[in-house]
């Protein structure tokens, strides 16, 4: 499965590669449309010290784990949400009677390797806010584990996303909902958004794991919200489960899905 | 079809073609080729709200830091908010919404440059009903969520709605402008996915769609403001609000209005040279 997968983005990155001028471009305009949220941010305190009880550091290093475990999972199977486009142009079934795992192909489909430029400029803005903020290093070992756990948990939102455009062929905009406002929900403190909202990508829709949560515990912070000192450390598990629900979506999806050529 | 300059230019048409009747049906194709696909509108109107709900909780924190930031105070803020966000659709802020690239592309540009009427009134009126679908569609159900969740504030006075109608008109017409333009540029450019990152760029963010431009320092802010970007969103949203007057702001929506109207002129004139040169 792995071999499959690092066969179909190696020839992706070949094909890329053989306009090496257009790739650079490419790369740039990524990164350049990615920079606007950070512009924002930018913007934003450059009318207040403080959002929402965070400093403009402690902003950019939850905008830089959730951007770079976000831009991460985009660039390696952020193609999964084409699944309504693959339904439409009868392209799926071509999928299913080839030799391989169907979610491997379609997250592999026309990967995008010029996003790296977007993941870089993710990495960028982390490490630069880590270095003046300067964490304690005993918390530090979380970094790379909150890392690890928004990569999945938002692998895992794709996949669900890609499950759900199964029913939703005709409107597959509705996912970008929770993929792409996922990704605009985790770039703020979440003592930002209503309680009710909080709670709801707490314990529905586990988003606070990606970098609220563990975010928390890196800063030294007691939640503003009052979740007690041992949920810091749940977003592993809630990665799991979440996983285990998009798996088991994408099995319905692909199982009850009928070809429009197999009804005659 | 072999062109050569010497063949008289295709420009002159019969007036009878190029009634006002024409582009009313223009108009109202453009308007049900977009209500062909309900369900793709509504998805839109679905994300745009739920990005509308995000947004403004990260305005209300910024307004409760800062209360009276850029003259708005925070029912104005989220206000501001989920006006911009019902815009998405038919300002078509992410760009796009014009066929000519492709045409430009496929080369059947050259049929349409010999219609009976030009290029630009035509796709004109065909976006013009496309927007004002997707007002409908796309603009009001973000409206909708935004005053049952928060309360937002609707224009009072027949003045206001007048205002707020002409400038939806003007912003509309700076959306196209520019758009037309970033379309033409197709033709001199082989590949327009730059074209396009910049667009995008430069019309989420000078617009005032991710943030009022009150909200830029110093001269970026000034700088932004008088851009064309401000009259597609902050200029509308200013009138729907009420904090802007009336009179200046629809001055300045005019002003970029006639300027890329103009600016498209010469660049379907240009355009028209050109493919005669790759036809000949």
């Amino acid at each position: 499965m792995v071999r499959t997968y690092a066969l179909l983005i190696w020839t992706w990155t070949r094909s890329a590669a053989a306009y090496p001028a257009s790739f650079a471009l490419a790369a740039v305009f990524t990164t350049v449309t990615a920079a606007v949220d950070l512009g924002v941010i930018l913007v934003v305190f450059a009318n207040t010290t403080a959002l929402a009880g965070f400093s403009r550091d402690e902003v950019l290093f939850l905008y830089g784990a959730a951007s770079l475990a976000f831009c991460v999972t985009d660039l390696l199977i952020g193609n999964i949400d084409r699944v309504s486009g693959h339904i439409r142009a009868g392209t799926l079934d071509v999928v299913l009677i080839r030799p391989a795992a169907a979610w491997v192909q379609l997250a592999a489909d026309r990967f995008v390797p010029a996003r790296i430029g977007r993941v870089l400029q993710a990495a960028a803005v982390l490490g630069h806010s880590v270095a003046v903020i300067g964490p304690d290093w005993r918390r530090a070992w979380m970094i790379p584990v909150m890392l690890a756990t928004g990569i999945v948990i938002f692998a895992a939102l794709w996949t669900l996303a890609g499950a759900l455009q199964f029913l939703l062929t005709d409107a597959p905009e509705v996912v970008n909902s929770f993929t792409y406002g996922g990704q605009q929900l985790t770039q703020y403190p979440l003592s930002v958004y209503g309680r009710d909202l909080v709670r709801g990508v707490t314990y529905v829709l586990p988003l606070a794991f990606v970098n609220w949560q563990p975010g928390l515990y890196v800063l030294g912070r007691p939640d503003p919200c009052g979740t007690p000192e041992f949920t810091r450390f749940l977003g592993p598990a809630a990665a799991l489960l979440l996983s285990l629900l998009a798996a088991l979506a994408w099995r319905q999806g692909i199982r009850h899905y009928r070809s429009t050529g197999s009804q005659g | 079809m072999p062109h050569s300059p010497h063949v008289p230019s295709p420009c002159r048409h019969p007036p009878e073609d190029t009634t006002p009747a024409l582009y009313a049906r223009l108009v109202r194709h453009g308007f049900r080729r977009h209500a062909a696909y309900p369900g793709a509108a509504l998805a839109g109107a679905f994300t745009n709200t739920v990005f509308g709900v995000l947004r403004a909780y990260t305005l209300i924190a910024l307004w409760q830091a800062r209360p009276g930031l850029a003259g708005y105070d925070v029912a104005d803020a989220v206000t501001f908010c989920f006006v911009t966000q019902a815009f998405i659709g038919p300002m078509q802020l992410f760009g796009g919404g014009l066929g000519i690239p492709e045409r430009i592309r496929s080369g059947d540009i050259a049929l349409d440059l010999v219609r009976p009427a030009p290029l630009q009134l035509w796709a004109f009126a065909e976006d013009l009903g496309r927007a004002a679908y997707l007002l409908a569609v796309r603009g009001v159900p973000p409206l909708l969520a935004g005053a049952a969740l928060f309360g937002i504030t609707a224009p009072d006075g027949p003045a206001r709605w007048a205002a707020l109608a002409a400038g939806l008109l003007a912003a509309f017409a700076v959306s196209f402008g520019w758009r037309y333009l970033v379309a033409l540029s197709v033709c001199w450019l082989t590949d327009d996915r730059g074209v396009n990152v910049l667009s995008l760029v430069l019309t989420t963010f000078f617009s005032g769609m991710l943030l009022p431009l009150g909200l830029f320092p110093g001269a970026l802010g000034e700088v932004a403001a008088a851009l064309p970007w401000a009259a597609i969103v902050q200029a509308p949203a200013d009138l729907y609000l009420g904090t802007a007057p009336i009179g200046p702001t629809l001055a300045f929506q005019a002003f970029w209005t006639v300027v890329l109207a103009g600016l498209g002129v010469l660049g379907t004139r240009a355009i028209r040279h050109r493919v005669v040169i790759q036809g000949g």
